[in-house]
Formats: structure tokens, C-alpha cells, sequence
């Protein structure tokens, strides 16, 4: 294989990983934002999304399976999100240190009820033969470059995911009263915003595209009760390094911590990885502690 | 005949265990123009957010027109026709003026009989300034451009009732003389009635017909500026 050919593997490894670690850590940067809560049982959206993909691949075999169950997914955590964030963080708003106790409660409950119900090993979700290819470069420089299809197809939907809520922040109204409430809460709520759906709002669609990540998760590997605790704590590094609750410093320190975990996988084992990883962030927020792009919000002056 | 816009009742307010307002009682006549006075923390200002309902109800009722509002969240008074000019001007520093004025109208939610089309023409015809820095981030507009921009965005929601916090404070005289020329149109060509905390007893005495002075979280005096003169409670005010 070509030495060019296979460090493009890795950036465009880098870039799959980043996508996913996106999709996986827009909800906590939206929510964070807007409401500062930190929601410990983010990744079990993902792991319900992984099941539920599972479970809609039951009802609906074949091909379309996979685009069946991606909206399913999006739905049940949007509305599993929703009624947490009715029940529990909303009654915790006021404090933060509990929120974290009790969204960590609430993660342990949901791993367990999965271990019931689907027991501890996992389901497999098999990908649909259409993403069962490989894009394969035969000649030229880039010789012996392998794209498989599920990389690609991840990237896509994260590139749509991305656009779709970036259309949504800043094209529509509910996006507008969304700015309004994460710059001035109170002013907000006098000039008639229901600042109170507004976070239902934002929570539900942040555990929704959790819950999608939680599809693109089941397609990589098998969906275990514990899935989302491998993917929680990049995603919580991709908030803390993007500048907590911004939508443009969330993608670009995912793609920062995508390409990192990849090509610093050509030198080291994947455990050197990780702890090479930590290592950066902690040096990056030693040299800028706001993160890589700045957002005042009233949350975080507060 | 005379109609009560908005009526206070035993209105009290604490800030934790510290109580701020106590035992408010007020009546503001339809159409009329309120000026809200006293010395630096004596509670106007939350006594403005207790209407508003940014700050909690910790006793007493607030009627708005005939609708008990006590137990209202603040969007919903705005819907109800409250509007808020606050202290410090507090406009959305990233978004623009256009984008200001439009969460204004989030006031019209579930309104009916009202235009919901946009903002209003008569904003930009009162601010004409709007018009030329409707693109621009209000975090970067001058204190006079952001005041204008808080008081219109206010009107966005078409308010019955515009509660307005020293809409004047911190800003350059020209400009001053600009914002009390539209608020006084606001009052007679929108119909809108005001209640006005206001440190400047010249232009509290020329534009508002009654006043109320504040002292330690209460009311200790109110009467009708065509009656007295500034001079007369300016002891009780002592700026």
C-alpha cells in the first residue's frame, strides 16, 4: 500500500470518528448551552438508539430497515429525553451538582432495564447490503486506499444532521428564540418566550440526534448495554475543547479529536491513544480555557 | 371613564430570605403615563420585574386588565400585553436589530385580533435609526441604539402596558431628547400606557401625569404632578 494512500485512510478514519463523536456530542453542547446541565445518561440515548435500531430491523428486515430505523430512533430518545428532562432536570434545575447525581441514577437505570430486556452480551445489527461495499483505489498514489461504505454513509448523515440543525438555529424562529434564551434568559421570557419549552425543546432534539447516533453506533459494532460510556466521554471532551454550548467549536473539536484518535493510532496502540488524547486536551484548556470558539452565554457568566 | 389597566394588591418580593417589596398597592388608569421614583435600591426596579414577573410573587395579586396574573410565568404577561424595556437596556448582544425585534414578537403568541405579519412600521417610523442598523449585532450598538432597540422590541409584542426602567440612564443627551420624544408619541398615538422609573424628576413631572415614590420597598407617597410641582417631593427623593 502507499504511504500517501494509507495516511488519507487515516484522516478519512479521522474524520468517520469525528462525525460520530459529533453526533454524539451535539446534544450535550446544545443542553449544556442553553440550560447548563450536564445529562450523564446522554450515552445511554445512544445505546436506546442502538436497540431500537435493533428492534426496527425485527419489524422491518431488508434494505430500508436501516432508514426505518433512523427516525425511530430520533423519535424514542427525543421523547425519552423529553420526559427526563420534564421529571428530572427540570425539578434539579437550580442545582447543578444534583442534576449530575440524579442524570447519573438515571444512566444506571437504563443500562440495567436494557441488561434485562436484551441481556448483557448485545444484539448485532447487521448493515444492509447497500453499505456492505468498499469504494477501493486500484492505481495511482492513493493505490490500495479502501473506503468502506458505512464510513462514508456516517459521514453523510452527519453532514446532514449538522446542516439540518445549524438550519435550524439560525433560519427559523424556534432557532432564533433558542439564541435569545442561551444569551438572555430572563429578557427572553419578558418579551414572551416560553423559555421553559424552549429547553424541553432543545433537550428532546438533543437526545433525539443522540438516539441517531445510536443507529450509526449499532451498524460499527454490536449494541451492548454499555455502549454509550465508551462514546460519553469523548463526547463530553469534544464539549469542554469545542467552548461549551457553541455548534461550530462543537464540529470543529470533533474533527480535531477525530483526527487525533487516528492518526495517532499510525504510531501507537489504541490504550496510548487514549491516554495521548487525554493529555492533549488537558494541554489545549491549559492554553485556552474557553475552548476553540468562544460563546458568551449568560449560563456560563452566571 | 376612567378604566384600571393594572392593579396591584399586597404586592411582596423577596430576594431569598431578604424581603424586598413590601405590601405594594397601586392603580394605573388606563392610558395614563406613571412615573416610578425614589433614591437608588429602594425596589423600583424590582418592583418593574415583579410586574414583569422576571422576579417572583412572594404575596399579594396583580390584575392586568380584567385577568388575574399573579400566577403567570413572564412570557406569559407579555402575551397577556406587558411589555418590558429593562435596566442596563439588555438587547440579545448576537443577534441583530432586525433579529432583536422579531423575538419581541414572540409576545404575540396565541393573540388573536393582532397583525403577526412582522414588525410593525411604526417602530422604524418612531426609531428611524433602526432602519439603518437593522443588520447590525446590538452588542456592538451604542447605549442611545440599544435603548432605542430595547423599547422597540418591546413595542414589537404590541403591549398594552410598557413598563420602562430609566430608559434614559447612561445615555448622551441628544439621544435622551429622542427617546422622550417617542415615548411621549408612544403614549398618544399608540395608546399605550406607561409606568416609567425615572430619575430625572424634569421629565418624570413633564411626561407623567401621576407619580409614585418609593422608599425601602414600599410606597410612602403618591399624587398627581398637575397638583404638586418636582420641588415639593424632591426631599423625598433627594437625587
Amino acid at each position: 500500500m502507499h504511504e500517501s494512500a494509507f495516511l488519507l485512510g487515516q484522516v478519512f478514519n479521522g474524520f468517520s470518528v469525528a462525525s460520530l463523536f459529533i453526533l454524539a456530542a451535539l446534544g450535550l453542547a446544545l443542553s449544556f448551552g442553553l440550560m447548563r446541565v450536564i445529562n450523564m445518561a446522554h450515552g445511554e440515548m445512544l445505546m436506546l438508539g442502538g436497540y431500537l435500531a435493533y428492534l426496527t430491523l425485527q419489524v422491518v428486515p431488508g434494505p430500508m430497515g436501516i432508514i426505518v430505523a433512523m427516525p425511530v430512533a430520533f423519535l424514542g430518545a427525543a421523547i425519552i429525553g423529553g420526559v427526563l428532562e420534564f421529571a428530572v432536570i427540570h425539578r434539579l434545575s437550580a442545582r447543578p451538582l444534583d442534576t449530575l447525581l440524579a442524570t447519573w441514577g438515571v444512566s444506571l437505570i437504563l443500562q440495567q432495564a436494557a441488561r434485562n430486556m436484551f441481556g448483557a452480551i448485545g444484539v448485532e445489527v447487521t448493515a444492509p447490503s447497500w453499505l456492505n461495499h468498499t469504494v477501493s483505489i486500484h492505481s495511482g498514489f492513493l493505490s490500495g486506499l479502501d473506503l468502506p461504505d458505512t464510513r462514508i454513509f456516517i459521514l453523510i448523515i452527519a453532514a446532514l444532521v449538522l446542516a439540518g440543525i445549524a438550519a435550524l438555529l439560525n433560519k427559523t424562529r424556534l432557532g432564533l428564540y433558542v439564541r435569545a434564551v442561551n444569551q438572555d434568559r430572563a429578557t427572553a421570557a419578558a418579551m414572551g418566550v416560553n423559555a421553559r419549552l424552549i429547553d424541553l425543546a432543545v433537550f428532546s432534539l438533543g437526545t433525539g440526534v443522540a438516539g441517531l447516533a445510536g443507529v450509526i453506533l449499532a451498524l460499527l459494532g454490536p449494541v451492548t448495554p454499555t455502549v454509550g460510556q465508551s462514546y460519553i466521554v469523548p463526547a463530553f471532551l469534544v464539549v469542554i475543547l469545542g467552548g461549551l454550548g457553541s455548534l461550530v467549536g462543537t464540529t470543529i473539536a470533533s474533527i480535531i479529536i477525530g483526527l487525533f484518535t487516528a492518526l495517532i493510532e499510525i504510531f501507537v496502540d489504541v490504550s496510548v491513544a487514549q491516554v495521548l488524547l487525554l493529555l492533549f486536551v488537558i494541554l489545549f484548556i491549559q492554553i485556552r480555557p474557553q475552548g476553540v470558539i468562544t460563546v458568551r452565554t449568560r449560563a456560563l457568566e452566571g | 371613564m376612567m378604566t384600571t389597566l393594572l392593579q396591584l394588591e399586597k404586592v411582596s418580593s423577596a430576594y431569598g430570605q431578604s424581603k424586598v417589596l413590601w405590601d405594594i398597592d397601586m392603580e394605573i388608569v388606563q392610558g395614563s403615563a406613571v412615573a416610578l421614583i425614589g433614591r437608588n435600591g429602594v425596589g423600583k426596579t424590582t418592583l418593574l420585574k415583579t410586574i414583569m414577573g422576571v422576579q417572583k410573587l412572594s404575596g399579594g395579586k396583580i390584575t392586568l386588565g380584567d385577568q388575574d396574573v399573579s400566577a403567570m410565568a413572564a412570557h406569559g404577561r407579555a402575551r397577556s400585553g406587558i411589555g418590558f424595556v429593562p435596566q442596563g437596556r439588555h438587547v440579545f448582544p448576537h443577534l441583530t436589530v432586525m433579529e432583536n425585534l422579531t423575538v419581541g414578537l414572540a409576545a404575540l403568541t396565541g393573540r388573536s385580533g393582532l397583525a403577526q405579519t412582522g414588525i410593525a412600521d411604526h417602530i422604524f417610523d418612531l426609531f428611524p435609526k433602526l432602519t439603518q442598523i437593522r443588520a447590525r449585532k446590538a452588542g456592538l450598538l451604542s447605549g442611545g441604539e440599544q435603548q432605542q432597540l430595547a423599547i422597540g422590541r418591546a413595542l414589537a409584542g404590541q403591549p398594552r402596558l410598557l413598563l420602562l426602567d430609566e430608559p434614559t440612564e447612561g445615555i448622551q443627551p441628544s439621544v435622551v431628547k429622542q427617546i422622550e420624544h417617542a415615548l411621549r408619541r408612544i403614549r398618544t398615538e399608540l395608546g399605550v400606557t406607561i409606568v416609567i422609573v425615572e430619575q430625572y424628576l424634569d421629565f418624570a413631572w413633564s411626561f407623567a401625569e401621576r407619580y409614585h415614590v418609593m422608599q425601602r420597598g414600599k410606597i410612602v407617597r403618591e399624587g398627581s404632578t398637575k397638583e404638586e410641582t418636582a420641588a415639593e417631593i424632591a426631599h423625598l427623593v433627594n437625587i
